[in-house]
C-alpha cells in the first residue's frame, strides 16, 4: 500500500521549501511597494485620496485571501483574455494582499511620529513629499520594522493557500507525498515541523526587536504575574 | 476585453450561496465563543499556573502560530483517523478553527493582563483572595475589556480564514462556490459576489461585535453608576 515516508520523499518536502520562501519574498517586496504608496497616501493631506487607500485596506483584510487568489486567478484571465499560469496569479495576488497590511502597519508607525515633527518640517518650508521622505520616513522605518517581520512570518503560513490553486509549494508537496505514500500522520506534521523552522526565528526576532525598540522609546515593560 | 459578464447565473444559485455563507457564520461564531473560552484557560494557565502547564502552553501557542492554519486543518482532518479519531469535515474545521483561535486570542487576552496594575493585584491579595479567584473577580473583565478591539480583529480575521476548510469538503461559503461556479463555468462571477459577501460578513460581524462590547462592558457600567 503506497510508498513509505524515506528520505526520498522528505528530501521533495524540503525542495519545495524554496518556492515558500520565493513566494513569500516576493509578495513582501511587490507588496512593499504597494504598501508604502497606501501608508503614504493614508496620511496625506487630501481627504479623497484617504477615502481610497482605506477602502482598499477595507477590501483586501475584509475578504478571504483565498477568495481573493480565485478572483484574481480568474479575473486577469477574464479582463485581458490571457490564461496565466499558477505563478503570475498568485504572486499578484498575494502582493495585493500584503500591500493592505503593511500599508497599514506602516500607516500606524507614519501616526506614532509626533505631530511637531511634521510642523518643524514645515517651519523649513520642505514640501509635503520632502516632509515625509526627509523626516518622517526615516523615523518611521525605525518603529516599523518588528511588526514587519511578523507580518513576514504571517505571509509565510499564508503562501501555504496557494497551494490550494495546484502551485506546488510546502502544502502542496506534503498534499502530493500524502496522496503518494498515504501516511498523513507522518507527512502533515513533518510539513508542519518545516514551517515551524521557518517562521519561529522570525517570530523571536520580531519580539526581540519590539523590546528593544520599546526600551529605545522609553516604553515600560509590564511584568506581571497573578 | 471581450468577455461578456453573466451576473444572472449567480442570482439564480443565489440561495445556495447563502446557505453557505450561514455555514460559514455558525462556524465562525461556535470557534469564536470556544476559542475564547480557551484562550482564558491558556492565559491564566500561563500567567498562574505551575511550570509544566506554563511550558506546555508556551509551547501550543509557539505551535500554532508558527504553522499555516490550512496544515493545522489537514492535521485534524486527514492525520488524526489513522490514530483512530475520525471526525466529521464540519467537526475537524470547528476543532482547527478553536484551537487556532484559542492560540492567537490567549496571547491577545495576556497582553490585557499583563495591562491590569500590579496594585489592584497585591490588594486583593491582601484582601485574601486566592489565586482563582483574584483572576476571575479582578483580573480577566477589565483585561478582555483593554484588549477587545485587538480580539474582535481577530475573530473576524478567523472567519475569512475558515474559507479554507473548504479544501476538506466542509460545504460553507467557499466550498459551495467552487462546486457551484465548476458546474456553470462562470468562474469570475461566483468569485466576486462571494468575495462580496465575506465582505458584507466581516462588516457584519464587526458590527456585532461592537454591539456585545457595548451589552457586556459598557451597559453594566452605566447602570451601576
Amino acid at each position: 500500500m503506497g510508498r513509505s515516508f524515506g528520505s526520498g520523499e522528505f528530501l521533495y518536502l524540503l525542495k519545495a521549501i524554496p518556492w515558500t520562501l520565493l513566494l513569500s519574498l516576493g509578495a513582501l517586496v511587490g507588496g512593499g511597494i504597494v504598501g508604502l504608496v497606501i501608508a503614504i497616501l493614508r496620511t496625506a493631506p487630501s481627504a479623497p485620496l484617504r477615502w481610497l487607500a482605506t477602502g482598499y485596506i477595507e477590501l483586501f483584510q475584509g475578504t478571504p485571501v483565498l477568495m481573493q487568489l480565485f478572483v484574481t486567478y480568474y479575473g486577469i484571465a477574464v479582463l485581458f483574455d490571457i490564461q496565466v499560469g499558477a505563478w503570475p496569479a498568485v504572486l499578484t495576488a498575494f502582493t495585493l494582499y500584503s500591500g493592505a497590511f503593511l500599508g497599514e502597519i506602516w500607516r500606524g508607525s507614519i501616526e506614532a511620529i509626533p505631530r511637531a515633527q511634521w510642523e518643524a518640517a514645515a517651519c523649513l518650508s520642505l514640501s509635503f513629499p520632502k516632509q515625509l521622505w526627509l523626516v518622517i520616513l526615516p523615523q518611521a522605518a525605525r518603529i516599523s520594522i518588528p511588526p514587519t517581520v511578523g507580518f513576514a512570518v504571517q505571509l509565510i503560513k499564508t503562501t501555504s493557500i496557494a497551494a490550494i490553486i495546484g502551485f506546488v509549494e510546502l502544502t502542496r508537496a506534503g498534499q502530493l507525498m500524502t496522496n503518494t505514500t498515504f501516511k498523513p500522520m507522518i507527512v502533515y506534521p513533518v510539513v508542519a515541523a518545516l514551517y515551524f523552522i521557518l517562521c519561529w526565528p522570525l517570530s523571536l526576532l520580531a519580539q526581540r526587536l519590539e523590546k528593544r525598540i520599546d526600551a529605545s522609546l522609553g516604553v515600560k515593560q509590564h511584568f506581571s504575574g497573578v | 476585453m471581450n468577455y461578456v459578464f453573466q451576473f444572472n447565473v449567480v442570482w439564480d444559485h443565489f440561495p445556495e450561496l447563502l446557505a453557505g455563507a450561514w455555514l460559514t457564520i455558525r462556524l465562525s461564531a461556535s470557534a469564536m465563543a470556544l476559542g475564547l473560552c480557551l484562550a482564558v484557560l491558556c492565559a491564566y494557565g500561563k500567567s498562574a499556573g505551575p511550570k509544566l502547564v506554563r511550558r506546555l502552553v508556551a509551547g501550543y501557542i509557539e505551535l500554532i502560530r508558527n504553522t499555516p492554519f490550512l496544515v493545522q486543518i489537514f492535521i485534524f482532518y486527514f492525520s488524526l483517523p489513522v490514530i483512530g479519531l475520525r471526525l466529521t469535515a464540519n467537526t475537524a474545521a470547528l476543532l482547527a478553527m478553536t484551537v487556532n483561535l484559542g492560540a492567537y486570542a490567549s496571547e491577545i487576552v495576556r497582553a490585557g493582563i499583563e495591562a491590569i496594575p500590579q496594585g489592584q493585584v497585591e490588594a486583593a491579595r491582601a484582601l485574601g483572595l486566592k489565586k482563582l479567584q483574584i483572576f476571575r473577580r479582578i483580573i480577566i473583565f477589565p483585561a478582555v475589556q483593554t484588549v477587545y478591539p485587538a480580539l474582535a480583529s481577530q475573530f473576524i480575521l478567523l472567519m475569512l480564514s475558515s474559507s479554507v476548510v473548504s479544501t476538506i469538503s466542509a460545504v460553507e461559503l467557499t466550498a459551495i462556490t467552487n462546486s457551484l461556479q465548476s458546474t456553470t463555468f462562470r468562474s469570475f462571477e461566483f468569485y466576486f459576489v462571494a468575495t462580496g459577501l465575506y465582505l458584507a460578513m466581516a462588516l457584519g460581524f464587526r458590527a456585532g461585535l461592537s454591539s456585545i462590547y457595548w451589552v457586556v462592558f459598557q451597559r453594566g457600567r452605566a447602570a451601576s453608576r
